[in-house]
């Protein structure tokens, strides 16, 4: 095992991949990734796989436009042996409450402002572009049709492959047991097979990065959630693009592969890492689902699962250098750390290296919540 | 031990055509490829390949990528971790799954 690294990322989720990748590009000397498991193995490889660029706030608008434009050009930058699996199907979200729809008005004018091709549909429409929608009780939708999927092992091992390729070092099966710092600076990293002599850590432990934080001696606001998710088997594709409701709290997608995969928020879900997978979920999921999308009823789910979200008080990443000299953060996704991670990678590269980030991301720092300068997104599952 | 050496014995030549997961059609080679590159877990191998993810859910195939990977590694198949068992234990309709919610569940 290397002994000093110029830094070093814990977490081999698609996020760590990433930042490591861009680090790597960048010629910032000896990267190492750090993983306790396998690659992805974590709240990515659960993940619901989608890509979206609808939201309530600016910042979460240019992250995801930003990621989306990566996306596109990721099987040629990356030079995987293997498809990302990039399909810009759309998402169509929908409105059944006026305070949903009034939300989709100002959505679909911010994004609109922001280059983000997004229409603003009436029932009709909506069914227009997803014949099998039950539309009776839509009060409108939005739709983008940029938006998709990409699968996320691909995506992980293929930001991983190329950091490699660049110099990188990729730790798997390795954890983490403690952070040194020292005069209030990163010093080391402790991992049960050495010790990393390294002045740069950048914590993208999903979530648990509370733990990775508290290391470095941070108390970062941030909690785990469990949420629930299934696939059904593969069918011919009938359903383009993503469909999703915020105030049903569901999101529903057929994969390129023909299987559904979909997944529901349970408000009363308390915190914690419980990864089991629940008869409640498998029932509500069916029945809301059936409701909104009748025909897929009557698919077979194979297989269901469970992931965590890494959730902060306004649903919105902490991205960013702390009071530890050194120590970085890149958590806190709230559901969107997959979609995010192309353009987290990159301005996390940039603050490391000291330049000015492409995207203003001051905000989302974690002085915020000392400051009580939340960013709170509306739009979420 | 002498028993699971014979289970991974290779054999021979053409094993494009041997089909190790018959529900995602991934094929012995496919997996000693994925293998000879380093991905030495089956959880590995089944979020590459599919194999396994499919209706079954990895009954034909899961004994036979492990005990690939227990012949490429050196170790004894007991060793090689297995995927977890997730459920349904067998494909269920979902609306089959509302309409047989007449029992008690706690969540």
């Amino acid at each position: 095992m290397t002994t000093t690294a110029d830094a070093v990322v814990i977490g081999g989720g698609v996020v760590g991949a990433s930042i490591a990748y861009h680090l790597a590009k960048r010629g910032f000397g000896r990267v190492v990734l750090v993983e306790r498991s396998y690659l992805a193995s974590g709240s990515t490889g659960r993940c619901g796989a989608g890509v979206r660029q609808q939201w309530g706030t600016k910042l979460n608008c240019l992250l995801s436009r930003e990621s989306v434009r990566m996306f596109e050009r990721m099987d040629d930058e990356l030079g995987h042996d293997h498809s990302i699996e990039f399909k810009q199907g759309g998402y169509l979200l929908l409105a059944y409450t006026d305070r949903e729809m009034n939300q989709f008005i100002k959505n679909v004018e911010l994004e609109r402002s922001l280059g983000v091709p997004v229409d603003l549909l009436t029932p009709a429409e909506a069914k227009a572009i997803v014949p099998m929608l039950n539309a009776s009780d839509v009060l409108c939708a939005t739709y983008c049709p940029t938006d998709g999927h990409a699968n996320p092992f691909h995506v992980t091992y293929a930001y991983a492959g190329a950091a490699r390729r660049l110099g990188a070092e990729i730790l798997t099966f390795t954890e983490v047991r403690g952070i040194a710092v020292e005069g209030g600076k990163v010093t080391k990293v402790i991992c049960d097979k050495g010790t990393l002599d390294t002045r740069v850590v950048v914590n993208a432990a999903g979530p648990y990065s509370g733990g990775v934080a508290s290391m470095a001696g941070l108390d970062i606001p941030f909690w785990a959630e469990r949420h629930q998710i299934l696939v059904t088997e593969p069918v011919e594709p009938v359903l383009r693009p993503m469909v999703m409701s915020f105030s049903r709290r569901v999101y529903c997608q057929q994969t390129p592969h023909g299987s559904f995969v979909m997944g529901m928020g349970d408000p009363s879900e308390p915190r914690g890492f419980s990864l089991e997978s629940s008869w409640k979920f498998l029932v509500e999921m069916a029945r809301e689902i059936t409701r909104i999308l009748p025909p897929v009823g009557e698919l077979s789910v194979v297989r269901q699962w469970a992931g965590l979200y890494d959730m902060t008080p306004d649903a919105h990443p902490i991205l960013g250098a702390t009071p530890v000299e050194g120590f970085y953060l890149a958590c806190g996704f709230s559901g969107h750390g997959f979609m995010l991670a192309p353009v987290t990678g990159q301005l996390l590269s940039e603050i490391i290296c000291g330049e000015e980030p492409s995207i203003d991301i001051t905000g989302l720092d974690l002085g915020r919540f000392e400051r009580r300068e939340l960013v709170v997104e509306p739009s979420v599952v | 031990m002498g028993d699971e050496k014979a289970v991974g014995k290779p054999c021979g030549a053409g094993n494009e055509t041997v089909v190790i997961c018959r529900c995602e059609d991934v094929t012995l080679d496919e997996i000693r490829d994925l293998i000879a590159k380093g991905y030495a877990t089956m959880d590995e191998i089944k979020r590459i390949t599919r194999c396994g993810m499919g209706p079954c859910q990895g009954r034909t195939c899961r004994q036979l990528v492990l005990a690939e990977i227990a012949r490429a590694t050196g170790k004894s198949m007991a060793s090689v971790a297995p995927p977890r068992f997730r459920p349904p234990t067998k494909p269920i309709r979902l609306r089959g799954a509302i309409k047989g919610d007449s029992c008690d569940y706690d969540g």
